[in-house]
């Protein structure tokens, strides 16, 4: 897991630098540090193989499956996993494998971007607040501290209402849910890394409140941020996916694990136990996979964040 | 007893901040934000001149600050107007749903606290032992079942192949609710009849949902119980209590386990918002005739008082329930400064 960079920083005046010997670095490294952390470590090695596989499958999809996913004539309608159809079809003829594997691409995209959006909105607002810790941070927190006691999922479903369908408009919904999530773990931060001694320092000396907060500050939150950030994309996905699952998100005709739930639980009666089965599975694994590795990093790079 | 009040006024006197904070942004979502619920409404081909007498008539043509004041003015006495669609004030419907979504939400949390403070204490008490991986990898893997999934796959084998339990509804298509719904809790209201077959239905009608919800969320309470616990074991009182000759169960339920319950009723308080968003995914999936299904039929049929109102219900009993759960914390734990 070791980054090159750093490792060409070690070697500088050592002989040479090769890949083979980077590789057997990295190697030495990864099972010192697997033998040092033990559950932990694997627990993240799981996670990122899920994750892998997945991102992989987002962006070769064409190698997981020759059938399109939008397809009406993959197949006869509903017949039931086959070597021909590896998950089955669904009720209108198209094949539940092409639609799980294209689908990942909405999932991760959507889910994905909106954490991304929510760390850049709350992570500013959290360090700035912290640190002034005046009136407006007071109001702020309570802005804050209310739309993360409400329920999320209710404020994405009015965000989406609002908004309608569309992939940029339920990245929108999902992301709103989640800066309250940031905003109060950077603000907390801040507030205790203010007072510590090296900031003091930096202060003594003149140092401007800009540089305090992104040279002092910021680099002493972005670990557990980075560990909230993993948890938080396993949360926005199933989100995404309760969103399309219950009709509101996404216009027909993009393939989503949630929008083929819901196409499932109509023909549920009739036997027809594919249809939501797999998109389901998918759900969780892909969820799990994050989850994985959030509890992973959080255990080797801060023991006792522990909360979370 | 005097600071016991002047903590329940010091509290009551947070929530309102918290409210009004809620309710604006209910208000900013549903207005604010670009859309125009009356075109919408009345679908693209409207003249202009209905299009405006329908806003003049709702009060949508107004400034928005002075529609900000119409609507906190109203919520102040307690009104939530009427709907855009059916000739109903806004509440009717709310209160025909909400014993739904009561019954279940609260049937769910029971589920979750059967489920997860018992395998908490099992896990803690076995410790680092293969029941104690199985557990706590149960916990972590209820996490990221989705939980309409979780429903869903109860409804496949229950409902469909084994056909045991039923998929839908809040009571068999046979029995005549109208007898009963006094107040819209049909297990109370079968109860206070002395129908029992009638309550029985309903029972077997809230067993796969409630289930659902609740398995869904009993992993965080695995994990919270087991952390306590562990912490609560290794305790001087609990050596103390041993040493005395106590049954090793009643060190581990009445002693250990009391003094671990404290940050449980708290994380009750913060996983109850959870609870209310996994009772509108499984109401969609048992088609459960609650505030959910109210909130999603209305959002297809662009009904935006209804819409505000469900919301606005919502928040409030957020509200309640965080307040409640404050007060009972206040009441069992004798370190919180009254």
């Amino acid at each position: 897991m070791t980054d090159n960079s750093d490792e060409r920083k070690d070697d500088v005046g050592a002989a040479k630098w090769s890949p083979a010997g980077a590789v057997a670095k990295a190697i030495g490294a990864f099972s010192g540090a697997a033998k040092r952390y033990r559950m932990e470590w694997w627990i993240l090695v799981a996670g990122l193989l899920i994750i892998g596989t997945i991102v992989f499958m987002t962006i070769f999809p064409g190698l997981f499956t020759r059938f399109s996913p939008v397809d009406q004539n993959a197949g006869p309608q509903m017949v039931a996993p086959s070597a021909a159809h590896l998950m089955g079809t669904d009720n209108l003829g198209r094949d539940v494998w092409a639609r799980v594997v294209y689908g990942s691409q909405t999932i991760l995209g959507v889910a994905i971007a909106a954490s991304l959006m929510s760390a850049l909105i709350g992570i500013p607002l959290g360090l700035i607040s912290g640190f002034a810790g005046n009136w407006a941070d007071k109001v702020l927190s309570l802005i804050m501290d209310s739309v993360y006691s409400f329920p999320g999922l209710i404020l994405a479903i009015a965000f989406a209402a609002m908004l309608g369908p569309g992939v940029i408009n339920i990245t929108m919904a999902v992301s709103v849910v989640y800066i309250p999530t940031y905003f109060r773990l950077v603000r907390g931060q801040t507030l205790q890394i203010k007072e510590e001694p090296y900031v003091e320092a930096s202060r003594a000396i003149g140092a401007k409140k800009r540089t305090i907060l992104s040279r002092y500050i910021f680099p002493n939150v972005i670990a557990t941020v980075v560990v909230v950030f993993s948890l938080n994309i396993a949360d926005s996905i199933m989100t995404e996916a309760a969103l399309s699952y219950i009709g509101l998100g996404l216009p027909a005709g993009i393939p989503d694990w949630g929008m083929d739930l819901s196409m499932g639980k109509k023909f549920l009666p009739s036997g027809m136990w594919w249809m939501i089965t797999f998109p389901g599975l998918m759900i969780m694994t892909l969820a799990l996979g994050f989850t994985m590795l959030g509890e992973g990093l959080a255990e080797i790079l801060n023991p006792r964040l522990q909360e979370y | 007893m005097k600071r016991i009040l002047s903590y329940l006024v010091a509290r009551v006197a947070l929530t309102i901040p918290m409210l009004f904070v809620l309710l604006t942004l209910v208000f900013v979502v549903l207005r604010v934000m670009p859309g125009d619920p009356v075109s919408a409404m009345l679908g693209g081909h409207a003249p202009q001149s209905v299009i405006d007498a329908k806003k003049e008539a709702l009060g949508l043509n107004k400034p928005l600050w002075a529609q900000y004041i119409d609507y906190m003015g109203q919520l102040a006495r307690f009104d939530l107007g009427k709907s855009m669609i059916l000739n109903e004030d806004v509440i009717t419907p709310i209160l025909q749903k909400l014993p739904a979504t009561i019954e279940l939400t609260f049937s769910g949390l029971i589920v979750t606290l059967l489920v997860g403070i018992p395998l908490g204490v099992r896990a803690a008490r076995k410790r680092r032992t293969g029941g104690d991986s199985a557990i706590r990898f149960f916990a972590n893997i209820t996490y990221c079942i989705p939980v309409y999934w979780m429903g869903l796959m109860l409804q496949m084998f229950f409902g469909v192949f084994l056909n045991v339990f039923p998929i839908a509804g809040r009571i068999g298509m046979r029995i005549d609710s109208s007898e009963f719904d006094r107040t819209g809790f049909y297990i109370l209201d079968t109860l206070m009849k002395g129908k029992f077959l009638e309550f029985g239905d309903v029972m077997w009608h809230l067993a796969l949902p409630s289930i659902t919800l609740g398995l869904t969320l009993s992993g965080v309470f695995i994990r919270l119980t087991r952390a306590n616990m562990l912490d609560s074991l290794k305790s001087d009182f609990v050596l103390a209590t041993r040493a005395r000759g106590v049954a090793e169960r009643l060190v581990v339920y009445r002693h250990a386990l009391k003094n671990a319950l404290i940050p449980i009723v708290t994380m009750l308080g913060l996983q109850f918002s959870a609870l209310l968003a996994g009772a509108i995914l499984t109401e969609t999936t048992f088609s459960w005739p609650g505030m959910g299904r109210l909130l999603l039929e209305r959002i297809y049929l662009r009904d935006y008082p209804v819409i505000q109102g469900v919301i606005i219900i919502y928040a409030l009993f957020v509200s309640l329930v965080s307040l409640l759960v404050d007060l009972v914390y206040a009441a069992i734990d004798p370190r919180v400064k009254l």
